[in-house]
């Protein structure tokens, strides 16, 4: 049979079947933490990134810790499946405070991780709490010396008179041992609490952002940081919204953008000006005033704001929707995929029960060309940018052997539930998926539930 | 992907929305849910992104303890109970005096996250 098809229907075609959302045969791979219900706080995942390689995985936890898993070397033998990640290093990154001076509580919970790109044999990532940046190194050790003069192998000291031949110490290999250790802590910059970190590409600055101000560090001087955006108003009785999320460019080392609890996105431009309150663009979707309602400023309220790789676009989450913005277009966003639209017919339980202040984060997938967010009931969405195609998968230890293919779900927003379809009234609002990372060149997925971490990658056939 | 037409369900409108008559795709739904809170609660604020929603976000984690205040109030009570934190132990405002039994417990996380094996 032969069909017509436009050679932009041909293009389409090719590209979609070269790595579309929906093309991809998404697999169980592993599952991390515990099993049981019974979920420790601290045990509560508060975010996961990959770093630039995609060979590490880092999460941190409300208990202030971080976990980085690394991939292990892909075994030639066994193409079926990409490497498995295991555990690397351990590390309890923050502490609990207390501020005596404000009577404040300082939670000890990892709000972001971000990793820096790798310039030596040793790793480096900065992990953030409300109120304090640390920079840890993350290095191996695989080697130790041997044969001192005047130490015994078990570190104690020899007599000196006993010793009667000298000999040069070696290095003689040992157990691979992962040290983490913090090399800079970068503190008492934020009155507020801080929602995100971000490393410039000079890859020497980088941006702390909390709920009024955002500032700009150098990564090598703690004592120092430089005020860039600040909407604290005069009188705290004008407050009408706060920075939500901040990032820098990928490319451009003058601009960052930052989000709004109004739904607005501003870009600013460090070439401007040193305090950046002027905007250089503003990016705000006009909403028809006769649709507002009660709700309306809440869920427009952005959670996450995160740049292409390509730098030429920029992806909102607010609480209903993911919105694709054009750099180039202010106006309003270029695409805008629904992720769970049939709540808002229930935003009153929402409110109450105070999920509709849930922070979900999204992101890009390597090529730009697939986003992914998570919802409730430990549904994930991605949608296919090319294809326009959506699925909607769930992360759950039942039905998932290694290698199976997972299952698409579909939830029923009203009238008769179809076999299979899950009606919004028994969609669990306890289980959400706020933090989910894509590997930046494979199709390999992280995804955190309350207090598991679960890794899914494409079918390799 | 194609919007899809909310199925409307009459017992959630209101006298409000059946004389509303610019019916907006999906927005009908929006304004049932808000007509239920303002039933619920009377008193909700006409903006609800203004002013007390964002000063409660910044205030978060703030636990007002003065122990002068707190003796000087056990040794008024003497015999009486000290009045309780209520349900909302995060919120501390007004007369009420925190007591250390209404602070959270500091805890300790230095146990290995169960991610880990």
């Amino acid at each position: 049979m032969v069909v017509e098809v436009s050679i932009l229907d041909f293009i389409h075609y090719v590209i979609a079947g070269a790595g579309g959302g929906n093309d991809i045969q998404w697999c169980f791979s592993q599952v991390k933490g515990a099993v049981d219900d019974d979920v420790a706080e601290a045990d509560i995942i508060s975010t996961v990134e990959f770093n630039h390689s995609g060979e590490l995985l880092a999460t941190g936890d409300k208990g202030g810790r971080v976990v980085i898993f690394q991939q292990e070397q892909e075994n030639k033998i066994q193409s079926h499946s990409r490497g498995e990640y295991n555990v690397y290093s351990t590390f309890q990154s923050h502490e609990p405070e207390f501020d005596y001076l404000k009577s404040l509580e300082i939670e000890e919970k990892i709000n972001k991780i971000r990793w820096l790109p790798q310039k030596n044999a040793a790793q480096f990532l900065l992990s953030t709490n409300d109120k304090t940046i640390k920079l840890w190194k993350i290095s191996e050790r695989d080697k130790r010396p041997e044969g001192y003069n005047l130490k015994e192998e078990d570190g104690r000291y020899r007599d000196p008179t006993t010793v009667t031949t000298l000999r040069v110490p070696v290095f003689r290999p040992m157990d691979l041992m992962v040290e983490a250790s913090p090399r800079r802590i970068f503190a008492n910059a934020h009155t507020y609490h801080i929602n995100s970190i971000s490393i410039n590409s000079d890859y020497e600055t980088y941006l702390s952002a909390d709920d009024l101000r955002i500032n700009l560090w150098h990564l090598e001087i703690t004592d120092r940081s430089f005020n860039i955006v600040d909407i604290k108003p005069a009188n705290m009785e004008e407050l009408t919204e706060v920075i939500t999320a901040a990032e820098f460019h990928p490319n451009s080392c003058n601009t960052f953008v930052y989000s709004s609890s109004k739904g607005t996105i501003r870009l600013c431009d460090m070439r401007a000006s040193a305090l950046c309150d002027r905007h250089s663009k503003l990016f705000e979707e006009p909403e028809d005033p006769s649709n507002r309602s009660f709700f309306s400023e809440i869920i427009s309220s952005i959670s996450d704001v995160k740049f292409s790789h390509s730098g030429r676009y920029m992806m909102t989450r607010d609480y209903l929707s993911v919105k694709i913005w054009d750099l180039n277009m202010e106006n309003r966003p270029v695409e805008t995929y629904q992720v769970h639209e049939y709540l808002r017919s229930k935003l009153c339980s929402l409110y109450e029960n105070d999920c509709i202040f849930d922070k979900f984060e999204c992101c890009w997938n390597g090529s730009d060309s697939v986003v992914m967010t998570g919802s409730y009931n430990n549904f994930f969405r991605m949608f296919d940018r090319n294809t326009k195609r959506d699925i909607t998968l769930e992360a759950s230890r039942e039905n998932n052997k290694p290698r199976t293919v997972l299952k698409p779900r579909k939830v029923c927003a009203s009238g008769k539930r179809k076999k299979d379809e899950i009606s919004v009234d028994s969609l669990d609002f306890n289980k959400k998926i706020l933090h989910t990372a894509w590997h930046p060149k494979e199709n390999i997925i992280a995804v955190a539930t309350t207090n598991n971490l679960y890794i899914f990658q494409d079918k390799v056939n | 992907m194609s919007q899809k037409q909310e199925e409307e369900n009459p017992a959630e409108e209101t006298g409000e929305e059946k004389q509303d008559t610019q019916e907006k795709e999906g927005m009908l739904p929006e304004r049932a849910e808000e007509a239920k809170l303002k039933a619920k609660y009377p008193s909700l604020g006409q903006k609800p992104g203004g002013s007390d929603f964002l000063m409660k976000r910044l205030q978060k984690g703030q636990k007002y303890f003065d122990s002068g205040d707190y003796n000087m109030a056990k040794a008024k009570m003497k015999n009486k109970q000290l009045p309780s934190a209520g349900p909302d132990k995060n919120l501390v405002t007004g007369d009420h005096i925190p007591t250390p039994q209404d602070l959270p417990q500091r805890k300790s996380s230095l146990v290995t996250s169960k991610l880990v094996g």
